[in-house]
Order: C-alpha cells, then structure tokens, then sequence
C-alpha cells in the first residue's frame, strides 16, 4: 500500500488552534500543498493577517511576516517588490480584508502586485467573537446585529471577487468553497492556479474560500457547511471571474 | 568634493540613496512632496523601488515589508500623515525592523497648516504610536546635516533593528544650502540573517509583534527596553556653541536653532555671554550635558516653534539645579530672531 | 486494499469527516484525547476504499490514507 494523503511539508507539525470542525485548518492544509506542489518552501515568504489566523505562522514551516489588521496587501506588495523572485503570499479573513483593509487590498489589486491573496470569507469576525462583517448575510445574527442584519440600516454584504473584478489589475479572481469533499478539491485547484499565477510572473491573483466559523455561528461543523451551501453559495456565487489565457493548464 | 546647492528634502532623499535606500513608499503631502517627487526619478536609476501608496497607512506597512525582507527601506510624509502611520511604526519598533521615518512638519493640529512647526517633538520622542516603545530620533540643523544625519540614521537603524526617524520641519525642508554629497555606499556588505528572504538553509525567519502568552510579551518588551537603555549609553548627540563662558545657554533643534544662534549673536555684541546646545538626537536626548551645564550654574532658555514641548524633557534633565526658561510661538507662527533676542535680554 | 491512518491526538472530535465519508465507517469513540476530544476512529476497516474525502475534510491534517 502506498501512501495517498499525507500531511503537506509545508505545514509544521504544531497542533491548530482553530475551534473545532473551522476550516481555517483545510485552507491551511491547501495552500501548503500547493507550496509542496511548486517546490516553493525555500522562496515563499506568508504574510499572517490579523484575526483567527494570526498564528498562521506558527502552522507553515515557512518564512512570515505578522501584519496589522488588513494590512497584509501592502505588507506582502513591499516583501515582492524588494524580493521579486520569492513568492509571497497573504492569508486574510472578511473583516481583515474587505472592512478596515478595503483600501489596501483593491490598491495591491489594481496595481496588479505579483502576490498571491487567500482570502477567507467566513461572514463574521472571528476572532473577537462573532461581530457582523461586511460579508455578513442580510438577516444573518451576529453579535453586533442581534436583531439580524438591517440592510435598510446598515447595507449589503460586499462580494470581494466581483468588486476587483471591475479592475484592469488582478490577473486571477476565483471563490470556492469548503462545504464539501469536491469543493474542497477545487479550492486546491484554485489555490494551485493563484500561486501559479504568481510563479509565472502574471499578476494579482486571489482565491476567496467561504468558510465556516461554527463557534459564532452556533452551530455543528456539519450544520455550519450545510449553511455555507444553502446560504452563503446563492449569495456568493462559486466561480473562476478572472483568469489569465496564457497560464498553462494546472495539472493538479 | 564638490558642494552643489540643493533643496533640504531633495538633499535628504539623495542622501537616502547614497546611504542605499532601495525602497521607498509615500503619500503626497505638502511640505514633503519633493521627497517622493525626487525618489520616483531617482530610484528606477539605482535599480530601487519606489511606490506612491495609496495612503500613509499603506506606505508604512510596505516599509514594514520591504525592511523586514532585508532591504534598507524608507518613508517620508508630514505631521498628519505620521499621526496616521503611528499604528504601523508600533508594529516595527516592536518587530525590530529597521526603516527610517522623515516628518517634514507641519502646524497642526488637525489639518493644520503648511507653516513648519516642531509641535510633533512628543509624538516622535515619547512613542507616538501604542506601547513602549522609541524610535532614534534625528534633527538635522542645516542641509548637509540632512544628507549626513539620513546616512546615519539607516546605519543606526540596521545596527539596533530599531526604526530611526528624521523631525525636520517645512523650512528645513525647503530650504536651499550647499552640500558636499558622500559616495554611493555599498550595498553588499549588510547582513541580515534575520530578514524574511525564504527558508533557504536554515529555520524559519519571523518578523513579528504578537505575545499572547503575558510571559512573552513580558520578554520582548524586556528586550526591547534593554536595547533602549545601549542606545541612550551610546548614541546621544548634540553640538555645542560658546556654552564654556555663557551664564546662559540656548537650548534649541532645527530650525530654531538657527534662530536661536543668530539672536545669540546679537546678544554676544552686546556683552551677553549666551550660548548654545543643539540636540542631534532628541531620543536619546542630550540629558547629561545639560546636567552638566546646570551643575556648572548655567541658565537655560529653551525655544521651540511651538508652545512647548521638548522644555519638558530640558526641565527634566535640569532638575531643579538651575532655571529653565522657554520661548516658544503657537503654530502658524515662526519665532523671530528679534524676539528671542528680546527674551534674552529680559533675562539677562 | 485501502487504510487510514488516523493521529487521535490533533483530533477534535469536529465530525466533519465522519460526514463526508461515502462509507459511513466513521464515528467518535467512546474515550478522549489528551486535549480532552472525543477522537474520530474507524468502525469497519475493511469497508474503506481509501477515496480520502475524510482526509480531505480533516481542519487538522490528522488522517493519512493509504492504498
Ligand atoms: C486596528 C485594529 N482594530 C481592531 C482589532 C481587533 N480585531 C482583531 S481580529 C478582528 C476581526 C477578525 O475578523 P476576520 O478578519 O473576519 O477574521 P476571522 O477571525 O473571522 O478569521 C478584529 C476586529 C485589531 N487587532 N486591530
Ligand atoms: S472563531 Fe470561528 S473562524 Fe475563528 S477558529 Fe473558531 S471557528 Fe474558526
């Protein structure tokens, strides 16, 4: 018998932190396949947001840099710049990204930085105990929209991929998700192409993963995927938006 | 050597560049702008980078990559534009990444105005940002100073992994003088082993500012003050002029040193026996000379271009061992050599 | 032929694997880890095919599967 699933070597041997059934820990396990894949451990440098995630490095046997809250863009954009063989990547949540970071990720975008930006899409702040994201479903509780949230009050949810994909800049756009065994299979494919994206020297690429948070949501790790494809999937379409020709096909 | 005339901040920028900043990231505000404007010339020549962010917030957070990768990195920006990158100088004080800062200031507060002022002493010499925390801070006092002061402030930078800052003010930096440029420096001899280059033959390299465990943050906050305390053993500056006579010494940085020295020459001309210490840095401030000249039974009068700051640090030092005086003028205005002149007689 | 293999200890007992796989050979065991979970283990060997869904699922990187 031969080995058919192993632990990436990109990921250390530390234990997760994350809550219970978080699919934080299957993204990890992706991108860290992915960086085995291409052979990149000697050239990759990750940069760590700040949220659930903010001990990412802690979990990549990989060079890291620790950013301020939504930060990462522009922290990986000078890492890339002073280093443009490496191979950086950032590892961002919704509130990290699309609230306090909103500037800072479309300007990285537009620019077309050759950086790699695994964005997690969980509807909520983890970390600091399920406040509401600016990815929050209307209707949806959070700590912070206890009566659900108001759209009349307090507006609509930001789709991230659709919002760059107004830019001339990104290179490669795409939302997958961690419901099931074959989504999960191609938020790997996914991930595969971003950072090859990046090695080709094609631009900005962006993968955004929706993902569970089972603590805040109060639920089950099963029950949470099953919301992620009854509710968050019709809101967040699934799909490649920006890709470009030229990239050779992933094997993977 | 040749002395050329050149602006202050075009002087700093080319001094950066000689001193082998490769990468530098801004955001457009008056009274810095040929900063940015003389970088994005000037770096595409040296093979060098240069951004303009899309905030100040942005460009901190790009040097916080760009030094943590190893590179000698930079930012330059006024008054309202520090306020903003407070959060990210917090991040690399504590990191320990080398970078310089340059505040060109500006009256505040708030938007302020676009007279010079030196009201962000506190901001630059006390944190600035969350925590405890110190940046090297530098004050140039003419145009030469500004390329010799921006050298040494990446060597110092690279030499504690602590972030260095240049508080010159609008005048400084739009001023004209001449300077003797130094040789461009070689870039190869740097080592940082620390730096996030990849994990080619070693472990892993972490730039980083998280002790969630209190016994961590216990640790690099004991680390970070013992660097603090080699720093003020090692690398206080200042100049002094004509103090060995005077009963009264001017205390004063930048631009009101200027000032100050010519309404000392006035006084001088009237049998006044006034002299001068200038701070070079204003962290590690010159505490110990001023003790000294307090101990010596000297006076002091501290002018600032703003209502008082640095005063503070000076009465310190002092100690109650002699009398501390101080000009100052809200911002908006510059002192007048007149009117420190008139000062000094009123003391004197 | 096919096996898992899986690390009781990075375990926590979240089930998503347990869900996913095709087989429905997976449940908690009756004893806990020492980071106090209620481990996943294999009720019925024989029955895997070794198509790693439960793997795939793991947030913890803690099964290995062979065939
Ligand atoms: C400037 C600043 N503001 C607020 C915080 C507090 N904070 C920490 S994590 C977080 C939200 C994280 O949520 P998200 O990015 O969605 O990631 P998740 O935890 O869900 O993975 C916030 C607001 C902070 N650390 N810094
Ligand atoms: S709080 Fe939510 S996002 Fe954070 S580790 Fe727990 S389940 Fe995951």
């Amino acid at each position: 018998m031969q080995k058919v699933f192993e632990r990436p070597k990109a990921l250390s041997d530390k234990k997760m932190h994350y809550c219970p059934g978080c699919t934080h820990g299957i993204v990890h396990r992706l991108v860290a396949e992915a960086i085995d894949h291409f052979g990149l451990q000697e050239k990759t440098i990750g940069v760590a947001p700040v949220g659930c995630a903010v001990l990412a490095y802690e979990y990549f046997n990989l060079d890291f840099q620790e950013a301020a809250h939504g930060r990462a863009p522009a922290v990986a954009t000078g890492i890339k710049r002073v280093l443009p063989e490496s191979v950086v990547f950032t590892y961002q949540g919704d509130g990290d990204l699309a609230s306090i970071g909103l500037a800072e990720i479309v300007h990285a975008a537009t620019r077309g930085e050759k950086i790699t930006v695994i964005f997690i899409n969980n509807a909520i702040y983890g970390m600091t105990g399920g406040q509401m994201a600016p990815t929050t479903l209307p209707g949806q509780k959070t700590t912070t929209s206890p009566y659900g949230r108001d759209t009349s009050r307090v507006g609509f949810p930001i789709r991230v991929c659709e919002l760059l994909n107004t830019l001339d800049g990104p290179a490669y756009l795409a939302r997958v998700s961690m419901h099931d065994p074959k989504n999960v299979l191609q938020a790997g494919k996914a991930i595969k192409k971003a950072f090859q994206v990046q090695l080709e020297g094609k631009g900005f690429s962006l993968v955004e993963v929706l993902s569970s948070c089972p603590t805040n949501w109060g639920m089950t790790p099963n029950q949470a995927l099953k919301w992620v494809e009854e509710k968050m999937v019709p809101y967040y379409p699934l799909g490649v938006f920006r890709t470009p020709e030229e990239v050779s096909s992933c094997d993977a | 050597m040749e002395k050329i005339m050149m602006k202050g901040n075009e002087a700093l920028a080319e001094g950066a560049i000689r001193a082998g900043c490769r990468f530098f990231a801004g955001y457009p505000i008056t009274p810095q702008n040929e900063v940015p404007e003389y970088m994005s010339r000037r770096m595409p020549e040296v093979d060098g980078v240069f951004l303009q962010a899309e905030s100040e917030v942005s460009a901190i957070n790009m040097v916080y990559g760009a030094g943590g990768a190893g590179c000698r990195a930079m930012t330059s920006s006024s008054s309202p534009g520090i306020s903003l990158k407070q959060e990210g100088i917090s991040y690399i004080a504590c990191a320990q990444v080398p970078c310089v800062i340059v505040n060109v200031a500006r009256g505040g507060p708030g938007l302020g105005g676009l007279t010079s002022s030196q009201a962000d002493y506190f901001q630059a010499t006390k944190g600035g940002g969350h925590g405890d925390y110190r940046l090297i801070v530098f004050s140039p006092g003419t145009v030469q100073e500004m390329v010799d002061l921006i050298g040494l402030a990446f060597d110092k930078a690279d030499e504690y992994r602590n972030p260095a800052m240049i508080l010159s003010d609008a005048i400084m930096g739009q001023m004209m003088e001449p300077v003797v440029l130094p040789e461009m420096r070689d870039l190869q001899q740097i080592n940082k082993p620390w730096a996030t280059t990849g994990m080619k033959n070693r472990g892993q390299n972490l730039i980083n500012s998280l002790g969630l465990l209190p016994e961590d943050l216990v640790r690099i906050n004991q680390e970070l003050q013992e660097k603090y305390k080699r720093i003020e053993a090692n690398e206080v500056r200042y100049a002094v002029e004509d103090v060995d006579d005077a009963d009264l010494v001017l205390v004063a940085y930048g631009t009101s040193s200027r000032i100050a020295r010519s309404a000392m020459g006035l006084a001088r001309k009237e049998g006044k026996k006034v002299g001068l210490l200038r701070p070079i840095t204003l962290w590690p401030f010159p505490k110990q000379p001023l003790a000294d000249l307090a101990a010596a039974g000297k006076r002091f009068l501290v002018v600032e271009m703003s209502v008082g700051q640095m005063v503070e640090d000076v009465i310190l030092a002092v100690n109650d061992r002699s009398k501390v005086d101080f000009f100052g003028v809200p911002n908006g205005a510059v002192p007048t050599v007149r009117q420190v002149y008139n000062r000094i007689m009123e003391i004197l | 032929m096919a096996k898992i293999d899986i690390n009781e200890e990075r375990c926590k007992g979240c089930e998503l694997c347990v869900h996913a796989c095709p087989k429905g050979i997976l449940a908690l065991a009756d004893k806990f880890n020492n980071q106090g979970y209620r481990p996943v283990e294999i009720l019925d060997a024989e029955k895997c095919i070794g198509c790693a869904f439960c793997a795939r699922m793991c947030p913890d990187v803690a099964i290995e599967v062979y065939k």
